[in-house]
């Protein structure tokens, strides 16, 4: 078996047994179909892109197309134990407005995030005057899909304002974790859970 | 020749008891005409029901019985294939009200004579009544799945609806949860050209030779542009002239889109009946999953253990994508296990038919849980 992407297996490792689980952007179901095979979680997904639900599909996940901007309306409150948004926040038109939508369906949501303040990316802008194309952010400005770049300190700012609750907090750098104190510069990726 | 190694049997039963109809009349003595292909297991769990289209037939994988022409869903059923007849024991039924071996308008009533149009109005639902009958008599209690595209789906859906225990899975192509204004309105265009063609002679054109076969043709022609995409058309047809490098000035088929809906619509008259036509057609209008339910959609599989799949095409403008996440939502709110999937497809409608690779992934997929 394929290991999961580090922020997915940090994820997986604090989901607890037998939950209901929505992932939202869950590509090829990679995270889901350990959830369910590991930890007996029912987990459903969203995905916008075809092959990944036809992916889906294949392994025998329940996975809905759509997108997190606008259909995550159509779930009912609380229909969730947890949410899940890994490496999709930065992707989405509203990323404000998507956190009430997870925190709304779940109880409780995991979000992950490529850190904007990573010190290679302050570099990449200080020394060169460029947006920096990094292992995370391999696409150039005009095509990348991230239209909504955050930092560690700027997504902590828009969970105190929303008087959301951090329940857990975890930093990779190199998929190596990394302590919270240094995380605003050294942390290439950031993995919050949240609750209302 | 792979395909000939599928264990193929035609076969036709009469259902023991009486069938009840939702338009409150009892058919009595219906026959059940099926194809199964595979074997099924000695747990009699391995079953597929697998419910044709409007104008399809139980022949999914086998020769037309008419034209001879291959089955209707060959690529998808057969052995090592998407709906895999190594391991699954595959059945299709013809309707109640079809044309071929079940009972229908042109069947005989008790005095002898074709029902035609004494035939009782019936309902999607009365279609799954009488599979569900055959069902019993085979004793299969519980099915793998059903699987259904476009009339096949409504029927899907009406036995996870109505028979919930009864199957583990659902896959539901190109299809919807009720007929909209729209959908209705290209079917009475069809019923209209039948029933003004005077050789229809209010249905009783049995036995005289000549049955309305222009009325019938046209209202095919109208069917089949709904079943293509303005996309799939243009390249196929554009304005292209049919055999000539000129426009007669006339009503010829100059076009080449005329001449192959002239050529439809012909064709189909070999091989259907016209009051089946009208009665077939009238049930699918009648469908509406929510309203059998107390108006609302989740309500109809509040029941329901099972996983559903509902797939949709981006070029399908007769049971569009909207109408597919309808029922998805639905099934959602109903807290069961489902699967949505969009997948692009230059050929309208008619994709669940066609060749669309992404189609048999998910079908493999989904089939083989």
């Amino acid at each position: 078996m394929i290991p999961l992407r580090p922020d997915l297996a940090l994820i997986a490792a604090n989901v607890a047994p037998g939950s209901r689980v929505l992932d939202v952007g869950c590509g090829d179901g990679a995270l889901m179909a350990v959830l369910r095979d590991q930890q007996q979680v029912d987990a459903r997904g969203m995905e916008l892109d075809a092959r990944g639900v036809a992916e889906c599909v294949a392994k025998g996940l329940p996975v809905m197309q759509g997108d997190a901007d606008t259909d995550l309306a159509d779930y009912p409150d609380a229909a969730f134990d947890y949410a899940i948004l890994s490496q999709t926040l930065q992707t989405t038109k509203r990323p404000d407005l998507v956190l009430d939508e997870l925190l709304r369906v779940g109880r409780k949501a995991f979000v992950s995030f490529p850190n904007f303040a990573h010190w290679k990316v302050r570099l990449s802008l200080l020394w060169n005057g460029r947006m920096p194309v990094t292992r995370l952010l391999p696409v150039a400005w005009y095509e990348t899909p991230n239209i909504h770049h955050v930092t560690v300190r700027d997504f902590r700012e828009l969970v105190l304002a929303k008087g959301y609750r951090v329940e857990g907090e975890w930093f990779l750098s190199g998929d190596r974790p990394t302590s919270a104190a240094a995380a605003a510069w050294r942390a290439e990726h950031a993995v919050f859970l949240l609750a209302r | 020749m792979a395909d000939a190694a599928i264990r193929i049997a035609s076969r036709e039963l009469e259902l023991p008891m009486p069938l009840p109809l939702d338009g409150g009349q009892i058919l009595d003595g219906v026959r059940v005409a099926y194809e199964t292909y595979g074997v099924l297991n000695a747990e009699k769990s391995n079953a597929v029901v697998i419910f044709h289209a409007l104008t399809g037939d139980q022949c999914v994988a086998s020769p037309h019985p008419i034209t001879g022409k291959p089955g209707w869903w060959l690529r998808m059923v057969g052995p090592g294939k998407p709906i895999d007849t190594d391991r699954l024991f595959v059945i299709c039924a013809n309707v109640l009200g079809g044309c071929y071996g079940s009972t229908g308008p042109a069947s005989l009533a008790s005095d002898g004579h074709p029902h035609a149009m004494r035939f009782p109005v019936i309902t999607i639902r009365d279609m799954v009544r009488a599979q569900v009958g055959m069902l019993d008599a085979l004793g299969i209690e519980q099915l793998h799945a059903v699987v259904g595209g476009s009339m096949g789906g409504m029927q899907a859906l009406s036995f996870a609806a109505n028979w919930p225990d009864r199957t583990r899975a659902v896959l539901v192509i190109a299809s919807t949860a009720r007929h909209s204004a729209q959908n209705i309105a290209f079917h009475e265009v069809g019923r209209q050209a039948i029933m003004a063609d005077p050789k229809w002679a209010g249905g009783d054109y049995y036995g005289t030779g000549k049955g309305p076969e222009n009325g019938l043709a046209v209202a095919r022609m109208a069917a089949h542009i709904t079943y293509l995409s303005e996309e799939g058309m243009h390249e196929k047809f554009g304005r292209k002239l049919q055999d000539r490098t000129e426009k007669t000035f006339g009503f010829d088929a100059d076009f080449q889109v005329e001449s192959y809906l002239r050529h439809q619509g012909l064709s189909f008259t070999d091989r259907f009946d016209a009051n089946s036509y009208l009665y077939i057609t009238r049930a699918m209008d009648y469908f509406d999953l929510a309203e059998e339910h107390g108006g609302r959609l989740a309500d109809a599989f509040g029941a329901s253990k099972a996983r559903f799949c509902l797939v949709s095409f981006d070029t399908d403008w007769l049971y569009p994508t909207a109408e597919s996440r309808t029922i998805a939502h639905a099934l959602n709110a109903a807290g069961a296990p489902v699967s949505f999937v969009e997948l692009s497809a230059p050929f309208g409608h008619d994709s669940f038919l066609l060749d669309v690779p992404a189609l048999d992934r998910v079908i493999a997929g989904f089939l083989g849980q």
